[in-house]
């Protein structure tokens, strides 16, 4: 589903992601993880077509496409989506209207019909469950006043709704509480399919206790420097980062592909 | 491409002209222009001498040049023609009797005239450069005792009340735009809804401005009696054409005792080009007068058009616990220039006001928000509400606030609020990164912006505004 190549991307001139290579394939769970810097987030936003990030080198392929010529909105109506680290406030708009939007452009795009607003409502009742948002929250602006982990609950709000192909969650646990990181988890675990793809950006392996992933990816300095299962995880956890940064200054493993 | 590429890309779909024979008189501006335009117009003594008297003092003032926040070159006003009228029988016995050319401009304007076609619930007052060409549902809404017609007729018609009124608000000294329109205005609508009456529809007056050397000097009078009720929306376009044209109208708006009179206005005048040149000069005059107790004057604009835009459409509170509002959205694109805002004058017990303003800067074009609240010594308990937000797009825009407060009377209280935002890179990254393209994005974060304003309108306005401003902004974020 997803091909990255040797990526070298960055912001104004710095280069934070140093060739990173990385598989997804359908059904899969990855985790991103990494020490504060290392290109966690810039790896994310780079996939979903953040304007301020440049792609300096490598390619990446999308169900076969080149994803890195494909504008922001145009990735995200073939099925890519972010869940943001730092949702966005869009005062005046309310939830309802902004998702019925881009629901709307996702049905269009595919040669569908589009929903009215009041079959669009039921669609989202039944989408809020996954949450446990209720309907105050839908006559609500756009992230404006929610709480920290409202707006990451709305995050996966969205998600529901738009069925993603694949779906890169970035840091979507940082700031929760232990009840609401429950909801958010559980909400991504309903969403998983055999046909979707996950990628977790994550500092903490916290999360990883309740979404499961297949892999484990650890970057360091802009690269990937080790990957393996779940249990790279719990190891790190136990180790610290600084067990991976002294991996990456005395360069073993780093920069080359690891499979 | 940027926002601001897209944006300018947008065709002003209005801009065309209509071929039609006209009686023009020639340029320039004398007592004997002002004669003239009386005659052509078979008015009574008494209206020749209030154009005089305008007139007379129009020449001892000078240009509000210096205290708006707006830059333009002299106005030569006696380059300018003050009388076009399109040539058509005098006396139409129906609507279907207009000229043909002039109800195929206005059913390309979405304004069909014609009996069969017009719209429902609303009446409409056509003015098309200096003479009204139709007034639709005329006899319907006479049945009500509402009367709605051009000013032309209500002079001929209704004297005592046009006597009675006219000038009431906006004094012919008042200033310099206004004398000038006092002096000269051709025509434009009366409304008058007697005691008790609710007007049965919306009323409404399309500004048309056609001749390319004409101006438009046009005047609004609606006269609300005790306890009635009136909606009344106006329009406006023009055609593109390289050079300024002015348009000085004069609005005056009375309501008596517990009467309600809601005005809105969807401007959309031809702005210029890119660099400025042509578009509209609308300096304007707007006032309410809530003479009667529990009397209530609601303004709500939507100014997207106009090379410049200098309108404060305000309210008197006279009476006791009258209600004023303003309720602005003010957009500004390429090198537009607004400066606009509104007057709360309190002077009765208990009165309130609330102004909600809403600015929008894009390319080059300066916002300016300019705003007084005054509080009379009588005025007990009197309370307002003020809400200013700019937002800029783009980096070379600009937005300024004006807020005057002037409070004589210490049981008032006054507030205001103000903010600036821009619309953020992030913002729109997070609409696209849900699917929606960067276009959609700008409408949906300007339309969010407005809310507040768009729930004001009529409706079919609110449809027509939304619309209105995603067309011009279409792509103003680089």
């Amino acid at each position: 589903m997803l091909e990255i190549r040797n990526l070298h991307a960055g912001i104004d001139g710095n280069e934070i992601l140093k060739g990173i290579n990385l598989t997804v394939r359908k059904g899969e769970v990855h985790a991103i993880m990494g020490p504060n810097g290392s290109g966690k987030s810039t790896l994310a936003k780079v996939l979903a077509g953040h304007p301020q990030y440049e792609v300096t080198a490598g390619e990446v392929l999308y169900e076969g496409k080149n994803l890195l010529e494909m504008a922001p909105d145009e990735r995200a109506r073939e099925g890519v989506f972010m869940a943001f680290q730092y949702p966005i406030e869009v005062p005046g708009v309310s939830n309802a209207q902004f998702l019925r939007l881009a629901y709307n452009e996702q049905r269009k795009h595919r040669g569908e019909e589009e929903l009215d607003p009041l079959e669009f409502k039921d669609l989202l009742k039944e989408r809020a469950k996954v949450v446990e948002m209720d309907a105050s929250f839908m006559s609500r602006s756009v992230n404006e006043g929610f709480s920290g982990g409202e707006k990451k609950r709305n995050e996966i709000l969205q998600m529901a709704v738009l069925e993603p192909k694949l779906a890169v969650l970035d840091e979507t646990d940082s700031g929760l509480d232990i009840d609401a990181l429950r909801v958010v988890a559980g909400g991504v675990n309903q969403l998983l399919t055999p046909e979707n793809a996950v990628i977790l950006v994550t500092h903490y392996q916290r999360l990883l206790n309740y979404i499961v992933p297949d892999y484990v990816h650890v970057l360091a300095g802009g690269r990937i420097a080790r990957e393996g299962g779940k249990e790279l995880a719990l190891e790190l956890e136990e180790k610290g980062y600084d067990w991976i940064t002294s991996l990456d200054a005395s360069k073993t493993g780093a920069g080359a592909p690891a499979n | 491409m940027s926002t601001a590429e897209l944006l300018g890309k947008r065709e002003y779909k209005y801009g065309f002209v209509t071929d039609i024979e006209s009686d023009v008189i020639p340029r320039g501006l004398t007592e004997d222009t002002i004669r003239l335009i009386s005659a052509k117009k078979s008015e009574p003594e008494w209206m020749l001498e209030f154009r005089l008297k305008a007139f007379r003092h129009w020449l001892t003032m000078t240009e509000p040049k210096h205290w708006p926040n707006l830059k333009y070159p002299d106005i030569d006003y006696q380059d300018i023609i003050y009388y076009s009228a399109p040539k058509q029988k005098p006396v139409k016995a129906s609507l279907d009797e207009v000229d043909p050319e002039l109800l195929r401009t206005f059913e390309k304007l979405g304004i069909p005239l014609q009996e069969q076609k017009q719209l429902a619930g609303v009446a409409v007052d056509a003015v098309f450069d200096s003479v009204s060409v139709a007034t639709t549902y005329k006899e319907k809404l006479k049945k009500h005792g509402v009367i709605f017609c051009s000013f032309t007729e209500a002079i001929r018609e209704y004297p005592d009340l046009v006597k009675k009124y006219l000038g009431s608000v906006v004094p012919t000294n008042d200033n310099f735009f206004a004398a000038l329109n006092s002096a000269v205005f051709s025509d434009g609508s009366f409304v008058f809804i007697p005691k008790g009456v609710r007007c049965p529809m919306e009323l409404s007056t399309y500004f048309r401005i056609n001749n390319q050397d004409s101006g438009q000097f046009e005047r609004t009078l609606i006269v609300a009696e005790e306890a009635s009720h009136v909606s009344y929306l106006e329009g406006c376009t023009a055609p593109k054409f390289d050079r300024n044209q002015l348009h000085a109208a004069v609005v005056e708006l009375i309501a008596l005792d517990d009467a309600q009179i809601k005005y809105s206005t969807v401007q959309n005048w031809y702005a210029g080009d890119e660099e400025g040149r042509g578009g509209i000069y609308n300096f304007v005059t707007k006032r309410g007068k809530c003479q009667g107790r529990n009397s209530k004057i609601s303004w709500t604009q939507v100014e997207t058009g106009s090379a410049i835009t200098w309108k404060y459409p305000s309210c008197i509170l006279a009476g006791d616990n009258s209600i004023g509002e303003f309720y602005s959205v003010a957009l500004t694109n390429h090198a537009q220039q607004a400066d606009t805002g509104t007057k709360m004058i309190h002077l009765g017990k208990n009165t309130r006001s609330t102004i909600i303003s809403k600015g929008i800067a894009a390319g080059k074009s300066n916002n300016s928000y300019r705003g007084l609240v005054k509080v009379m010594p009588k005025a007990e308990n009197a309370r307002n509400y003020t809400q200013c937000d700019s937002m800029l797009i783009g980096s070379q825009s600009g937005a300024n606030t004006f807020p005057y407060i002037e409070v004589m009377n210490n049981s008032s209280s006054v507030e205001h609020e103000a903010s600036t935002s821009k619309i953020s890179e992030e913002q729109l990254f997070y609409l696209q990164q849900r699917g929606i393209s960067q276009e959609d994005a700008v409408s949906l974060i300007i339309n969010g912006f407005c809310k507040d304003v768009f729930l004001q309108l009529p409706m079919e306005f609110a449809v027509e505004a939304t619309r209105l401003l995603g067309l011009k902004l279409e792509g103003s974020v680089g």
